[in-house]
Protein backbone atom coordinates (compact mmCIF):
# COMPACT_ATOMS: atom_id res chain seq x y z
CA UNK A 1 0.00 0.00 0.00
CA UNK A 2 1.26 3.44 -0.85
CA UNK A 3 1.44 5.61 2.18
CA UNK A 4 1.43 9.36 2.21
CA UNK A 5 3.06 10.51 5.44
CA UNK A 6 1.97 13.36 7.67
CA UNK A 7 4.44 16.14 8.47
CA UNK A 8 4.81 14.74 11.99
CA UNK A 9 5.73 11.32 10.65
CA UNK A 10 8.20 12.86 8.21
CA UNK A 11 9.83 14.66 11.13
CA UNK A 12 10.31 11.33 12.96
CA UNK A 13 11.72 9.65 9.85
CA UNK A 14 14.12 12.56 9.46
CA UNK A 15 15.23 12.09 13.05
CA UNK A 16 15.87 8.37 12.42
CA UNK A 17 17.64 9.08 9.14
CA UNK A 18 19.98 11.62 10.69
CA UNK A 19 20.86 9.10 13.37
CA UNK A 20 21.87 6.72 10.58
CA UNK A 21 24.16 9.43 9.21
CA UNK A 22 25.73 9.91 12.63
CA UNK A 23 26.17 6.17 12.99
CA UNK A 24 27.94 5.97 9.67
CA UNK A 25 30.14 8.85 10.81
CA UNK A 26 31.00 6.87 13.93
CA UNK A 27 31.85 3.89 11.73
CA UNK A 28 34.06 6.15 9.60
CA UNK A 29 36.08 7.02 12.71
CA UNK A 30 37.04 3.37 13.09
CA UNK A 31 37.48 2.58 9.45
CA UNK A 32 41.08 1.91 8.55
CA UNK A 33 43.19 -0.89 7.11
CA UNK A 34 43.30 -3.92 9.42
CA UNK A 35 39.98 -3.39 11.15
CA UNK A 36 37.53 -6.27 10.81
CA UNK A 37 34.05 -5.68 9.49
CA UNK A 38 32.63 -7.29 12.63
CA UNK A 39 34.28 -4.56 14.70
CA UNK A 40 32.56 -1.90 12.62
CA UNK A 41 29.28 -3.68 13.17
CA UNK A 42 29.78 -3.65 16.90
CA UNK A 43 30.65 0.05 16.87
CA UNK A 44 27.47 0.82 14.96
CA UNK A 45 25.23 -1.29 17.17
CA UNK A 46 26.58 0.27 20.36
CA UNK A 47 26.18 3.75 18.94
CA UNK A 48 22.61 3.12 17.83
CA UNK A 49 21.55 1.59 21.14
CA UNK A 50 23.21 4.43 23.07
CA UNK A 51 20.99 6.82 21.19
CA UNK A 52 17.75 5.14 22.15
CA UNK A 53 17.21 3.34 18.89
CA UNK A 54 17.26 -0.23 17.63
CA UNK A 55 19.30 -1.52 14.66
CA UNK A 56 16.90 -1.64 11.74
CA UNK A 57 18.46 -4.54 9.84
CA UNK A 58 19.10 -6.95 12.67
CA UNK A 59 16.52 -9.68 12.39
CA UNK A 60 14.99 -8.24 9.23
CA UNK A 61 14.15 -11.40 7.28
CA UNK A 62 16.83 -13.04 9.41
CA UNK A 63 19.71 -10.67 8.65
CA UNK A 64 22.19 -11.24 11.47
CA UNK A 65 23.85 -7.83 11.85
CA UNK A 66 23.43 -4.09 12.27
CA UNK A 67 25.38 -3.06 9.20
CA UNK A 68 25.67 -4.36 5.70
CA UNK A 69 29.37 -4.07 4.94
CA UNK A 70 30.08 -4.83 1.31
CA UNK A 71 33.70 -4.74 0.23
CA UNK A 72 34.85 -4.37 -3.40
CA UNK A 73 32.97 -6.88 -5.55
CA UNK A 74 30.27 -7.26 -2.93
CA UNK A 75 27.43 -5.06 -4.08
CA UNK A 76 25.22 -4.95 -1.00
CA UNK A 77 24.02 -6.99 1.99
CA UNK A 78 27.50 -8.15 3.00
CA UNK A 79 27.41 -9.73 6.44
CA UNK A 80 30.08 -8.33 8.78
CA UNK A 81 32.60 -10.90 9.91
CA UNK A 82 36.29 -11.62 10.31
CA UNK A 83 37.22 -10.01 7.01
CA UNK A 84 39.72 -7.21 7.46
CA UNK A 85 39.62 -3.96 5.55
CA UNK A 86 42.67 -3.50 3.36
CA UNK A 87 44.26 -0.62 1.53
CA UNK A 88 42.63 0.09 -1.79
CA UNK A 89 39.28 -1.43 -0.78
CA UNK A 90 36.05 0.30 -1.52
CA UNK A 91 33.69 -0.38 1.32
CA UNK A 92 29.98 0.21 1.12
CA UNK A 93 28.39 0.54 4.54
CA UNK A 94 24.59 0.41 4.71
CA UNK A 95 22.83 1.10 7.97
CA UNK A 96 19.27 1.25 9.24
CA UNK A 97 17.74 2.21 12.56
CA UNK A 98 14.31 2.01 14.11
CA UNK A 99 13.37 4.83 16.44
CA UNK A 100 9.96 6.05 17.62
CA UNK A 101 8.32 3.51 15.36
CA UNK A 102 9.91 4.72 12.12
CA UNK A 103 12.92 3.55 10.16
CA UNK A 104 15.89 5.45 8.80
CA UNK A 105 18.07 3.92 6.09
CA UNK A 106 21.19 5.25 4.40
CA UNK A 107 24.39 4.01 2.83
CA UNK A 108 27.80 5.39 1.98
CA UNK A 109 30.77 3.99 0.10
CA UNK A 110 34.19 4.65 1.59
CA UNK A 111 37.41 4.35 -0.34
CA UNK A 112 40.38 3.20 1.71
CA UNK A 113 43.43 5.06 0.40
CA UNK A 114 45.16 4.53 -1.91
CA UNK A 115 42.23 3.81 -4.22
CA UNK A 116 42.66 3.20 -7.93
CA UNK A 117 41.79 6.21 -10.04
CA UNK A 118 38.96 4.55 -11.94
CA UNK A 119 37.39 3.18 -8.78
CA UNK A 120 37.33 6.70 -7.42
CA UNK A 121 35.47 7.65 -10.55
CA UNK A 122 33.00 4.83 -9.93
CA UNK A 123 32.23 6.13 -6.44
CA UNK A 124 32.04 9.67 -7.67
CA UNK A 125 29.64 8.86 -10.49
CA UNK A 126 27.48 6.69 -8.23
CA UNK A 127 27.13 9.51 -5.76
CA UNK A 128 26.44 12.01 -8.50
CA UNK A 129 23.79 9.69 -9.98
CA UNK A 130 22.06 9.57 -6.60
CA UNK A 131 21.83 13.36 -6.56
CA UNK A 132 20.59 13.40 -10.14
CA UNK A 133 17.98 10.79 -9.26
CA UNK A 134 16.85 12.89 -6.34
CA UNK A 135 16.44 15.89 -8.63
CA UNK A 136 13.79 13.88 -10.51
CA UNK A 137 11.93 12.87 -7.38
CA UNK A 138 9.22 15.52 -7.49
CA UNK A 139 5.46 15.21 -7.22
CA UNK A 140 3.92 14.33 -10.58
CA UNK A 141 6.94 12.41 -11.81
CA UNK A 142 7.09 8.63 -11.80
CA UNK A 143 9.63 6.18 -10.41
CA UNK A 144 10.79 5.54 -13.98
CA UNK A 145 11.90 9.17 -14.23
CA UNK A 146 14.29 8.65 -11.33
CA UNK A 147 15.48 5.33 -12.70
CA UNK A 148 16.08 6.48 -16.24
CA UNK A 149 18.07 9.49 -15.02
CA UNK A 150 20.35 7.28 -12.90
CA UNK A 151 20.67 4.68 -15.63
CA UNK A 152 21.47 7.11 -18.42
CA UNK A 153 23.98 9.04 -16.38
CA UNK A 154 25.90 6.02 -15.09
CA UNK A 155 25.80 4.08 -18.35
CA UNK A 156 27.09 7.11 -20.23
CA UNK A 157 30.21 6.73 -18.09
CA UNK A 158 30.52 3.06 -18.97
CA UNK A 159 29.22 1.64 -15.70
CA UNK A 160 26.15 -0.54 -15.25
CA UNK A 161 23.11 -0.63 -12.98
CA UNK A 162 22.21 -3.63 -10.85
CA UNK A 163 18.72 -4.85 -11.78
CA UNK A 164 17.63 -7.27 -9.09
CA UNK A 165 17.93 -4.78 -6.25
CA UNK A 166 15.87 -1.64 -6.04
CA UNK A 167 15.13 1.29 -3.78
CA UNK A 168 11.93 1.29 -1.77
CA UNK A 169 9.41 3.22 0.24
CA UNK A 170 10.21 3.75 3.91
CA UNK A 171 8.19 4.35 7.03
CA UNK A 172 6.87 2.07 9.75
CA UNK A 173 8.37 -0.75 7.75
CA UNK A 174 11.86 -0.94 6.28
CA UNK A 175 10.56 -1.83 2.84
CA UNK A 176 7.30 -0.28 1.73
CA UNK A 177 5.68 0.44 -1.59
CA UNK A 178 6.66 1.66 -4.11
CA UNK A 179 9.70 -0.03 -5.60
CA UNK A 180 12.21 2.51 -6.88
CA UNK A 181 14.40 0.91 -9.54
CA UNK A 182 17.64 2.58 -10.57
CA UNK A 183 16.82 1.88 -14.19
CA UNK A 184 13.79 2.29 -16.38
CA UNK A 185 11.90 4.41 -18.83
CA UNK A 186 10.85 7.96 -18.42
CA UNK A 187 7.17 8.31 -17.60
CA UNK A 188 6.75 4.74 -16.44
CA UNK A 189 6.32 3.30 -12.99
CA UNK A 190 4.49 4.50 -9.92
CA UNK A 191 3.28 8.09 -9.73
CA UNK A 192 5.10 10.07 -7.06
CA UNK A 193 2.91 12.11 -4.78
CA UNK A 194 3.66 14.74 -2.21
CA UNK A 195 4.78 13.49 1.22
CA UNK A 196 5.70 10.02 0.01
CA UNK A 197 8.97 8.87 1.59
CA UNK A 198 11.30 6.79 -0.56
CA UNK A 199 14.87 5.53 -0.47
CA UNK A 200 16.86 6.09 -3.62
CA UNK A 201 19.90 3.87 -3.73
CA UNK A 202 21.86 3.42 -6.92
CA UNK A 203 24.03 0.30 -6.89
CA UNK A 204 26.48 0.80 -9.71
CA UNK A 205 28.86 -1.84 -11.03
CA UNK A 206 32.23 -1.06 -12.51
CA UNK A 207 31.86 -3.87 -15.04
CA UNK A 208 28.73 -5.66 -16.10
CA UNK A 209 25.36 -5.59 -14.42
CA UNK A 210 25.10 -9.29 -13.55
CA UNK A 211 25.18 -10.28 -9.88
CA UNK A 212 25.18 -13.51 -7.93
CA UNK A 213 24.13 -14.35 -4.42
CA UNK A 214 26.48 -16.05 -1.99
CA UNK A 215 25.58 -19.24 -0.16
CA UNK A 216 24.97 -17.23 3.01
CA UNK A 217 21.71 -16.14 1.40
CA UNK A 218 22.52 -12.44 1.66
CA UNK A 219 25.73 -11.19 0.11
CA UNK A 220 25.22 -9.97 -3.44
CA UNK A 221 28.37 -10.05 -5.52
CA UNK A 222 29.10 -8.90 -9.05
CA UNK A 223 29.33 -11.77 -11.49
CA UNK A 224 32.54 -10.43 -13.05
CA UNK A 225 34.03 -9.79 -9.58
CA UNK A 226 34.67 -6.15 -10.37
CA UNK A 227 33.85 -3.61 -7.69
CA UNK A 228 30.52 -1.97 -7.09
CA UNK A 229 29.53 1.23 -5.28
CA UNK A 230 26.36 2.12 -3.41
CA UNK A 231 24.97 5.34 -1.96
CA UNK A 232 21.56 5.78 -0.41
CA UNK A 233 19.44 8.70 0.75
CA UNK A 234 15.97 8.92 2.24
CA UNK A 235 13.92 11.58 0.48
CA UNK A 236 10.42 12.94 0.83
CA UNK A 237 8.60 13.93 -2.33
CA UNK A 238 7.71 17.62 -2.54
CA UNK A 239 6.18 19.82 -5.20
CA UNK A 240 9.25 21.60 -6.51
CA UNK A 241 12.20 19.65 -5.19
CA UNK A 242 12.57 16.56 -3.05
CA UNK A 243 13.65 17.10 0.52
CA UNK A 244 16.56 14.88 1.54
CA UNK A 245 15.98 13.53 5.04
CA UNK A 246 19.24 11.68 5.55
CA UNK A 247 22.59 13.42 5.42
CA UNK A 248 26.21 12.66 4.59
CA UNK A 249 27.45 15.82 6.33
CA UNK A 250 28.35 14.10 9.59
CA UNK A 251 30.15 11.33 7.74
CA UNK A 252 32.27 13.73 5.77
CA UNK A 253 32.99 15.82 8.82
CA UNK A 254 34.24 12.69 10.57
CA UNK A 255 36.44 11.75 7.63
CA UNK A 256 37.86 15.26 7.52
CA UNK A 257 38.48 15.38 11.24
CA UNK A 258 40.29 12.14 11.90
CA UNK A 259 40.88 9.57 9.29
CA UNK A 260 42.00 11.82 6.53
CA UNK A 261 44.95 9.67 5.55
CA UNK A 262 42.95 6.50 5.35
CA UNK A 263 39.74 7.47 3.70
CA UNK A 264 39.41 9.14 0.41
CA UNK A 265 36.90 11.98 0.64
CA UNK A 266 34.19 11.86 -1.95
CA UNK A 267 32.85 15.26 -2.88
CA UNK B 1 19.11 -1.87 2.69
CA UNK B 2 18.09 -2.50 -0.87
CA UNK B 3 14.96 -4.44 -1.60
CA UNK B 4 15.65 -7.65 -3.42
CA UNK B 5 13.33 -8.60 -6.22
CA UNK B 6 12.30 -12.21 -6.49
CA UNK B 7 14.44 -13.82 -9.16
CA UNK B 8 14.38 -17.50 -8.39
CA UNK B 9 11.51 -19.49 -7.00
CA UNK B 10 10.45 -23.09 -6.77
CA UNK B 11 7.23 -24.41 -8.18
CA UNK B 12 5.42 -27.53 -9.24
CA UNK B 13 4.49 -28.29 -12.84
CA UNK B 14 0.72 -28.59 -13.16
CA UNK B 15 0.15 -28.96 -16.88
CA UNK B 16 2.19 -29.55 -19.98
CA UNK B 17 1.16 -27.30 -22.84
CA UNK B 18 3.48 -28.48 -25.58
CA UNK B 19 6.05 -26.32 -27.34
CA UNK B 20 8.18 -26.62 -24.20
CA UNK B 21 5.63 -24.55 -22.31
CA UNK B 22 4.24 -25.49 -18.94
CA UNK B 23 1.80 -24.17 -16.45
CA UNK B 24 3.57 -24.05 -13.09
CA UNK B 25 2.19 -23.42 -9.65
CA UNK B 26 4.61 -21.40 -7.52
CA UNK B 27 5.12 -21.90 -3.84
CA UNK B 28 3.09 -18.77 -3.16
CA UNK B 29 0.13 -20.27 -4.98
CA UNK B 30 0.34 -18.26 -8.20
CA UNK B 31 -0.05 -20.04 -11.52
CA UNK B 32 2.36 -18.87 -14.18
CA UNK B 33 3.38 -19.85 -17.69
CA UNK B 34 6.91 -21.14 -17.92
CA UNK B 35 9.06 -22.38 -20.73
CA UNK B 36 12.07 -24.57 -20.37
CA UNK B 37 15.47 -22.98 -20.74
CA UNK B 38 17.40 -23.58 -23.95
CA UNK B 39 20.18 -25.29 -22.10
CA UNK B 40 17.80 -27.81 -20.57
CA UNK B 41 16.37 -28.45 -24.02
CA UNK B 42 19.82 -29.10 -25.41
CA UNK B 43 20.37 -31.73 -22.79
CA UNK B 44 16.96 -33.32 -23.35
CA UNK B 45 15.83 -32.89 -19.79
CA UNK B 46 12.24 -34.05 -19.70
CA UNK B 47 9.65 -32.38 -17.55
CA UNK B 48 6.36 -33.95 -16.54
CA UNK B 49 3.39 -32.65 -14.60
CA UNK B 50 4.10 -33.08 -10.89
CA UNK B 51 7.82 -32.30 -11.16
CA UNK B 52 9.29 -29.76 -8.80
CA UNK B 53 11.22 -27.14 -10.75
CA UNK B 54 13.23 -23.99 -10.22
CA UNK B 55 11.82 -20.93 -11.99
CA UNK B 56 13.66 -17.78 -12.97
CA UNK B 57 11.51 -14.70 -13.28
CA UNK B 58 11.83 -11.13 -14.40
CA UNK B 59 10.33 -8.34 -12.34
CA UNK B 60 8.75 -6.92 -15.47
CA UNK B 61 6.35 -9.72 -16.22
CA UNK B 62 5.25 -11.77 -13.26
CA UNK B 63 3.04 -14.08 -15.29
CA UNK B 64 5.85 -15.78 -17.15
CA UNK B 65 8.98 -17.58 -16.11
CA UNK B 66 11.80 -19.80 -17.27
CA UNK B 67 12.43 -23.27 -15.91
CA UNK B 68 16.12 -23.57 -15.11
CA UNK B 69 16.26 -26.74 -13.04
CA UNK B 70 14.24 -29.88 -12.49
CA UNK B 71 14.60 -31.37 -9.03
CA UNK B 72 14.89 -35.11 -8.75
Amino acid sequence: MLTIKTEEEIEIIKHSSLLVGETLAEVARYLKPGVSTATLDKVAETYIRDHGAVPGFKGYRGFPATLCVSVNDEVVHGIPGKREIREGDIVSVDCGVLKNGFYGDSAYTFGIAPVKENYIKLMHITRESLLRGISRAVAGNRTGDIGSEIQQFTESHGFSVVRVLVGHGLGRKLHEEPEVPNFGQRGEGVLLRERMVICIEPMINFGKKGVTQDRDGWTIRTKDRLPSAHFEHVVVIRKQQAEVLSSFDEIEKAINAINNDHIWLNN
Amino acid sequence: MAKQLVIEQDGVVRESLGNAMFRVELENGHMIMAHISGKMRMHYIKILPGDKVKIEMSPYDLTKGRITFRYK
